[in-house]
């Protein structure tokens, strides 16, 4: 399936459907997340946020380690971003009720993806670009390019969770 | 009296980063490779990853996951061993080589409230020390993620408090948290001591190996009772149900005060990294 979805494509997704995403995302984590400050940047807009701060790339390698991190931790800020128009997110582990809400009313998606398999991870991703914040090192937003990465629905654009 | 020089200790450390980051513990690996045959579904499908990126970090040498931790380092030093040099930079140099050499994720920030600037060397590691008989070093590297360090937990429980009291604490803990902190879960439970005692104890339970159990029969059945009941949560692999939320649960005891019960939890996801060295 390529991101971004073309419109009202998140709509077929299901809750538990095992999907093999391809396309870009963007990562984003904790101090990122602070860092936006409630504004969604232009660029994320109708695109997927990976919850991830990837390891440095070995020679010849487009990235390090990169699997996902925790996503309960930027819930404080999420319903926020997807009503302006993020439309996607990568992560592991449960969401709040005022995600899965947020989720529900403005049809996004929330895919989990097996944590800790970074290296299987860093496999699926095709190139690697850091976009902003440069200075926070790992946690410096990335524009990736994957290719069939696989997750899981995780809860769908109807608030169904797996 | 026997002489190590801080420059050996320096470079087996680096290795010892490495070695941890790139190769799963042997016990928890083939543990992982059991409860394949066990689970069904998405969970089967979870710890077919697992595996696969086990084979992946070893063979491309490349972080087991990106998460490559805090780094927590356990040294044994023989009281009849003389350190020509300085042991404590030694040790951070190490890490700090270690982790660029590795390509090892750079975790660390400086003060943990106002700047948050990472310090890009994943340095300094929290080392944790204790005087042996001998001469020797022994050097235990272990990079704690913090998907599962942040569900660490200490209760002063009153000696007043139940068997069953400290049970549900320890359940609920592993409940409400578990999803989080990558299952399946290997659970180090510590009991007695200081608080801070406590809370080591149960880093260290984290040391011993999945299927040994504890030498006190008592505490032996506890953690047996405890496993099961985790097991009963059907948290799962990666949280998507299933019949394996931990793997094992380890329980460290010490002595404690009169008046006090201390119980700490530290959890480690699947990825339990540790490497081991004696100088």
């Amino acid at each position: 399936m390529n991101i971004p979805f073309r419109s009202g494509e998140e709509k077929k997704l299901k809750a538990g459907d095992v999907v093999l995403l391809s396309g870009n995302v963007y990562t984003a984590r904790d101090a990122a997340h602070k860092k936006m400050n409630n504004r969604l940047p232009d660029y994320l807009k109708g695109e997927t946020i990976y919850y991830a701060g990837p390891a440095p790339a070995k020679p010849k390698k487009a990235i390090g380690s990169c699997g996902p991190t925790t996503s309960s931790r930027m819930d404080v800020f999420t319903p926020v971003l997807i009503k302006q128009g993020l439309k996607a997110m990568i992560g592991k582990g449960k969401r709040s009720q005022e995600v899965k809400n947020a989720i529900k009313k403005y049809h996004a998606v929330y895919f989990l993806a097996i944590g800790g398999c970074g290296a299987f991870f860093s496999t699926k991703i095709k190139k690697a670009k850091i976009v902003a914040y440069e200075d926070l090192g790992p946690e410096s937003i990335y524009k990736l390019y994957i290719k069939d990465f696989p997750v899981i629905v995780g809860i769908d654009s109807y608030g169904r969770t797996v | 009296m026997r002489k190590i020089n801080a420059s050996l200790i320096k470079k087996v450390v680096a290795e010892l980063c490495q070695t941890a980051n790139f190769k799963l513990r042997t016990d928890v690996k083939e543990s992982l490779y059991k409860i394949y045959k066990k689970e069904k579904g998405l969970a089967k499908y979870a710890v077919s990853l697992i595996l696969e990126n086990l084979k992946i970090a070893k063979k491309e040498k490349i972080a087991i996951c990106q998460d490559t931790g805090m780094t927590v380092i356990f040294l044994k030093i023989g009281q009849d061993a003389i350190i020509k040099g300085d042991l404590g930079s030694a040790i951070q140099n190490g890490v700090k080589e270690g982790y660029k050499k590795g390509c090892l994720r750079a975790s660390v920030v400086d003060d943990p409230i106002f700047k948050r600037k990472n310090t890009f060397t994943n340095t300094p590691a929290v080392i944790h020390e204790e005087i042996v008989k001998g001469n020797k070093i022994e050097i235990t590297v272990f990079p704690k993620g913090f998907g599962s360090e942040n569900t660490s937990s200490l209760k002063m429980f009153k000696p007043a408090d139940s068997l069953e009291d400290i049970e549900d604490f320890l359940i609920e803990k592993v409940k409400n948290f578990g999803p989080n902190a990558c299952p399946p879960l290997i659970v180090g439970i510590g009991i007695g001591g200081t608080s801070e005692k406590c809370m080591l104890l149960a880093k260290e339970a984290l040391l011993r190996k999945i299927g040994s159990m504890n030498k006190n029969p008592d505490f032996a059945r506890m953690e047996k009772r405890i496993l099961s009941k985790i097991n009963l949560l059907n948290i799962g692999p990666s949280g998507l149900g299933g019949k394996t939320t931990a793997l094992a649960v380890n329980i460290e005891e010490f002595p404690t005060h009169i008046a006090g019960l201390p119980v700490a939890i530290n959890i480690s996801c699947w990825a339990l990294r540790q490497a081991k060295a004696v100088i």
